[in-house]
């Protein structure tokens, strides 16, 4: 899967990228993006991740990456996103859950987010699902605002949770 | 949740300039579209202006013009020149819970407190002039 993601009246993306499926050579590159983005290096959980969701053959797993297009001096990948389609956990119809998504910090708001949102809704659909999900920390509002304007609204679930102790 | 009435026109005041941003509205030409008089709107829109989400233009062809960023300004940034987002439901104000039972309320009014916060913090106007616009195409209201 490529797409050369072009602006639209919702999506005013400024920078030529293309939308394209994540290959191993890109997980340095997301690693990297992932550390400055939250500070934490997480080599291994991003192996792991690529194995579930960009080697296998699955059709229900999507890690798309956004690779800048004319611009030497940029990161080699400028953010990602990864969604699976799951069915009936919580008594859930099949949906697809985009389980993370980072834009590089200088790029934000040049619609790279939303470009990477739009190629992944495009996945879930081709899937066959009509509903997507996803879950964002309450205090993270630059996620909840980005969720929110991509016409995300609160679900029909509360997230639960309990110290075990 | 209830708004007061000045978070209420505060907000529709914002989207009506946040749509047409090179356009100037006077205090009237908002107050006649949301039916409430000059006077009252006035005082909000001072009030977004010391915020400075909206800026004044004097002068022939001047008023009103949205000066906060569409992207980046939320409802909760906008409520809160007017009111407190927090529950409301007044135990002992700041002060330590004085009994078990209090603590546990607090507990679940902050709950509460923090979706709320969480809502009104992630809903930009910019989400919102889409979620207008989306209920106008859909012939929903006028």
């Amino acid at each position: 899967m490529q797409i050369a993601a072009t602006p639209t009246d919702d999506n005013p993306l400024k920078l030529p990228i293309l939308i394209r499926r994540a290959r191993a050579a890109d997980i340095a590159a997301v690693v990297a993006l992932d550390e400055r983005v939250t500070g934490l290096a997480k080599r291994g959980y991003w192996d792991d991740i690529f194995k579930r969701y960009g080697q296998s053959t699955r059709p229900d797993g999507f890690f798309l990456v956004a690779e800048p297009q004319d611009r030497k001096d940029a990161p080699p990948v400028l953010g990602f996103i990864i969604g699976e389609v799951r069915a009936w956990e919580f008594g859930s119809a099949p949906c697809g859950w985009v389980i993370a998504l980072s834009v590089e910090p200088e790029i934000r708001l040049q619609g790279v987010g939303e470009a990477l949102f739009e190629a992944i809704s495009a996945e879930f659909k081709k899937s066959g699902v009509r509903k997507m999900r996803t879950m964002v920390i309450h205090d993270n509002r630059l996620h909840l605002m980005f969720f929110r304007g991509e016409g995300m609204m609160a679900g029909p679930y509360i997230q639960l949770e309990k110290d075990i102790e | 949740m209830k708004l007061q009435i000045a978070s209420q026109l505060a907000i529709y005041a914002l989207l009506e300039l946040a749509a047409e941003p090179d356009r100037h509205f006077s205090v009237a030409e908002i107050g006649d579209k949301f039916n409430v008089s000059s006077h009252h709107l006035a005082k909000v829109m001072n009030a977004l202006g010391r915020a400075k989400l909206v800026r004044s233009v004097r002068g022939v062809g001047g008023g009103y013009q949205f000066a906060g960023s569409v992207r980046r300004t939320t409802l909760l940034d906008v409520i809160q020149q007017f009111e407190d987002v927090d529950s409301g439901v007044s135990l002992t104000g700041g002060s330590s819970p004085a009994t078990d039972e209090e603590a546990a309320l607090r507990g679940i009014l902050d709950e509460i407190d923090n979706i709320t916060r969480a809502t009104l913090g992630s809903i930009t106007i910019g989400t919102m002039l889409k979620l207008v616009g989306r209920r106008r195409s859909s012939g929903s209201m006028r």
